[in-house]
C-alpha cells in the first residue's frame, strides 16, 4: 500500500484507463499544457499526446456536447469541468442529452461518459464559486452520481465510472485535493453503487459523503470521548443510492443523522430521510435530523463561510439532541 | 459562393430566387423526387393521425421543405452521420428510416424505431447512422461536432451533417458548437434550414443581420448560401461542402433558403404571416418543380405515374402498420445500460 493524495488518485485512474482502453479521451479548460487548473491532469499531456488530452475553450455548453456525440458513437470522453459551479452552462447537455439519449433512442444509443472536476464548497471564493450540485444531478434519471471522500475511494470509482456504458456526474471534494489516503499499488475497481461505513459504532448513524465524511469522522472522535459511539456512513455514491447499507446501519443504531455540505430545501439528504424513516420506521428511536449548511450564498469572509458550513460541534450537537442529551 | 476568405457581406435576402435548372438525369432527379413525395405523403398521413387524436404531443411537419433534407442526405454515404432538430421526420426517411418505423413511433406503438418513447421530436436510428431528432433548439449543434470529432480522432473520414433552423442561430449552443468545429477542423456540415420563421417571429425580428451563413466569416470556415427548391442544386452544393469535410476535415456552414406551407406545429394556424406570401411560397413548391423537371428531361408520364403510386401504397401500408402495431410496453429498461461484463 502507498500512501497517495486524492490528486494523485484520480491521477492514475485517467492514466491506467487510458492506458487500457484507446477510446478514452479527457477534454476540458487547462487539462493540457496547464496540466489541470487543479493540477488533476499532471503528466497526461506529455504521455497521451494533444490527440487525447484536449485542451478546450471556455464553452462548457459546446465541449460537453462535444464529449457526448462522441461518446454515441463509441468513444468513452472524460470531459472535466474547472469546477462544478461552471457546469451549469452545460446542465442542458447533461441533463437533456446525456441522460435522456439512451431512453429517447428505444435503447439505441447510449452515452458512455464521465463528467469531472471539483464541487462543493472551496475556501473564500464566495458565492459563484462555492456550490454543491450533487442535488440538482441525482434528481435526474439516466445519470450516475459518485461522490468519493477519500483516495481509495476515489481511484477505484472513477476507474469504474469510466468504464460503465452511462453517464457518471463525478464530483470530487474541491477541499479533498491534499488529503491522503493508502491505496493498493494493484489494480482495483470499486463498484457504483455501493456505501461503506467508514467507522463502526452502536449508537447513532451518520451518513454523509465527501468532504462532510471527514467532517463526521472528527465529530466521532470527540463524540467517542464522551462515551457515544458513531457509526459513519459514507454514501459514495448518490445515484444510484444503496439505502440497505444506510438502513441496515440505522437499524442497528436506532437513529440517524445525514449530513450534508449543502443547502437544505430539496437537498439530497431530504431523499435519504425519506428512505430510511419508510425503512426503519420501527427501529427509529428519535426523528432523522439533518445538518446542512445555511440557507444562504456562500458569504466570502472566513468567519461567515465557517458558520455556514456544518461544523463538527453542529454535527456534535445534533448527535446529542437524537440521543436526548440535550 | 463556399471559400473561407473575407468576401462583403451579403445581408440581403436572396431575391429574386435563382431559379436557373440545373443539369440531371432521370436517374439522379426520380429517386429523390421519390423521397420527396413520401415524406409529404407520410407527413399528410402525420397530419391525419394527429387530427384523428391517434398521435399526441407536438407534431412538427416539413411539407414544403423536403428537397433540403433530400438533396443534403443525397450528398451523403451510407456510414456518414446526420443529427437533425425537432422537424426531422424528412430526415430520418431521406437517412432510410422506414415510414412504417416512423409512422409507428408517432402513434407512440411498440414497433416505432425508438420504441414509442420518443415521439415526433425524437426519432433515432442507429442502423442507419441516423443520431436523432433533439427538442432543445440548438442542444444538438455540439452532439454533431462531437460525431464528427470522433471520426476525426479515428480517422473513418466519415462526414456529420446537422440541420437546423435559422431560429437555432441565435442561441449558445450553435455558437459553440460552430466555434469548436472551426476551431478543430472537425468534419461536420452545419446546415441552417433558414424556413424564415422561428415559430411565429420572422427573420428581421430576431436577427440583426439576416444571413445566417456571415457567421462563417468570424470563425474562417467556408460558408455557403441559397434557395432550397430545387432538390439537386442542392444536392450539388452540399456535395462541395461534404467533400471539404471529408477531404480537408474542414467544417461549412450552409445556409438554404427554404418555406414551411404549414405552422410551426399542429397547433399553430399561422396568422403572423400573410395568405398571399404562402401562396407565393407554394408556386415554388420543391415537389411539383421536380416533378416538371422530370418530364421535362424525358422521364415518362407512365413510369411517374407508376412512382407515384408505389408511395401511395408504401404509406398507406406504413398507416397501416402504424395503426395495427401493438401499443408501446416498457420503458424501465432503457434508462441506464447495463454494465458489459467482459469490460470488467
Amino acid at each position: 500500500m502507498a500512501i497517495i493524495s486524492y490528486r494523485e488518485a484520480l491521477n492514475q485512474a485517467m492514466r491506467e484507463e487510458m492506458e487500457r482502453d484507446e477510446n478514452v479521451f479527457i477534454m476540458g479548460e487547462e487539462v493540457g499544457y496547464y496540466n489541470g487548473a487543479y493540477k488533476v491532469t499532471q503528466g497526461l499531456l506529455q504521455r497521451f499526446s494533444e490527440r487525447r488530452v484536449i485542451d478546450a475553450p471556455i464553452a462548457e455548453m459546446g465541449f460537453a456536447g462535444i464529449g457526448i456525440g462522441a461518446a454515441m458513437v463509441g468513444l468513452r470522453p472524460i470531459i472535466e469541468f474547472m469546477t462544478w459551479n461552471f457546469s451549469l452552462v452545460a446542465i442542458d447537455q447533461i441533463v437533456n442529452n446525456a441522460a435522456k439519449l439512451y431512453q429517447m433512442s428505444g435503447g439505441q444509443y447510449n452515452v458512455p461518459i464521465v463528467f469531472r472536476g471539483p464541487g462543493g464548497p472551496a475556501v473564500q471564493v464566495s458565492s459563484q464559486h462555492s456550490q454543491s450540485f450533487e442535488s440538482y444531478y441525482a434528481h435526474v434519471p439516466g445519470l450516475k452520481v459518485v461522490m468519493p471522500s477519500t483516495a481509495y475511494d476515489a481511484k477505484g470509482l472513477l476507474k469504474t465510472a469510466i468504464r460503465d456504458n452511462n453517464p457518471v456526474v463525478f464530483i470530487e471534494g474541491e477541499t479533498l485535493y491534499n488529503s491522503t489516503w493508502e491505496v493498493p499499488e494493484t489494480e482495483y475497481l470499486i463498484p457504483i453503487g455501493k456505501s461503506d461505513v467508514k467507522r463502526e459504532g452502536k449508537d447513532i448513524t451518520l451518513i454523509a459523503w465527501s468532504k462532510m465524511v471527514w467532517t463526521c469522522m472528527d465529530a466521532a472522535k470527540v463524540l467517542a470521548d464522551e462515551g457515544i459511539e458513531c457509526e459513519v456512513v459514507d454514501l459514495r455514491t448518490l445515484r444510484p443510492l444503496d439505502i440497505d447499507t444506510v438502513a441496515d446501519s440505522v437499524k442497528k443504531t436506532g437513529r440517524a443523522v445525514i449530513v450534508e455540505v449543502g443547502w437544505p430545501v430539496a437537498g439530497f439528504g431530504a431523499e435519504v430521510a425519506y428512505q430510511v424513516q419508510k425503512l426503519c420506521m420501527d427501529y427509529l428511536d428519535a426523528p432523522v435530523d439533518r445538518v446542512t449548511s445555511d440557507d444562504v450564498p456562500m458569504p466570502y469572509a472566513k468567519n461567515l463561510e465557517d458558520e455556514v458550513q456544518p461544523q463538527i460541534k453542529d454535527v456534535v450537537a445534533a448527535v446529542k439532541r437524537a440521543l436526548y442529551l440535550e | 459562393m463556399a471559400t473561407a476568405s473575407i468576401s462583403t457581406p451579403d445581408t440581403k435576402r436572396i431575391e429574386p430566387p435563382d431559379d436557373s435548372p440545373v443539369d440531371t438525369t432521370p436517374e439522379e432527379l426520380a429517386p429523390l423526387y421519390r423521397q420527396m413525395l413520401a415524406i409529404r405523403r407520410m407527413e399528410e398521413a402525420a397530419a391525419k393521425g394527429y387530427s384523428q387524436g391517434k398521435i399526441g404531443g407536438f407534431l412538427h411537419l416539413i411539407i414544403g421543405q423536403e428537397a433540403v433534407c433530400v438533396g443534403a442526405i443525397a450528398a451523403l454515404q451510407t456510414d456518414d452521420y446526420v443529427v437533425a432538430t425537432y422537424r426531422e421526420h424528412g430526415h430520418a426517411y431521406a437517412k432510410g428510416v422506414s415510414a412504417r418505423s416512423i409512422l409507428a413511433e408517432l402513434y407512440g406503438k411498440k414497433t416505432g424505431c425508438v420504441k414509442g418513447l420518443g415521439g415526433s421530436m425524437h426519432i433515432f436510428d442507429k442502423t442507419k447512422n441516423f443520431l436523432g431528432g433533439y427538442g432543445i433548439v440548438g442542444g444538438h449543434v455540439p452532439i454533431a461536432a462531437g460525431a464528427a470529432m470522433a471520426s476525426k480522432y479515428r480517422g473513418d473520414k466519415r462526414v456529420t451533417q446537422c440541420f437546423f433552423g435559422e431560429g437555432a442561430s441565435t442561441i449558445g449552443g450553435f455558437a459553440e458548437g460552430l466555434s469548436l468545429a472551426a476551431l478543430w477542423k472537425l468534419p461536420v456540415v452545419l446546415i441552417c434550414e433558414n424556413n424564415q420563421y422561428s415559430m411565429g417571429t420572422p427573420l428581421y425580428r430576431s436577427l440583426a443581420v439576416e444571413d445566417v451563413s456571415l457567421r462563417a466569416l468570424a470563425h474562417g470556415i467556408a460558408r455557403d448560401r441559397f434557395d432550397g427548391d430545387d432538390v439537386i442544386k442542392v444536392k450539388r452544393r452540399l456535395a462541395e461542402a461534404v467533400e471539404r469535410a471529408r477531404t480537408t476535415g474542414e467544417p461549412t456552414l450552409v445556409e438554404v433558403v427554404t418555406y414551411r406551407f404549414r405552422g410551426h406545429s399542429m397547433s399553430d394556424p399561422g396568422l403572423y404571416r400573410t395568405k398571399d406570401e404562402v401562396e407565393e411560397w407554394k408556386r415554388r413548391d420543391p415537389l411539383q418543380r421536380s416533378r416538371a423537371r422530370l418530364l421535362e428531361i424525358g422521364f415518362p408520364e407512365t413510369d411517374l405515374e407508376a412512382l407515384e403510386g408505389d408511395v401511395k401504397a408504401e404509406i398507406e401500408d406504413a398507416v397501416k402498420f402504424a395503426e395495427e402495431s401493438p401499443p408501446a410496453d416498457e420503458y424501465l429498461p432503457y434508462v441506464t445500460k447495463p454494465d458489459d461484463q467482459e469490460a470488467r
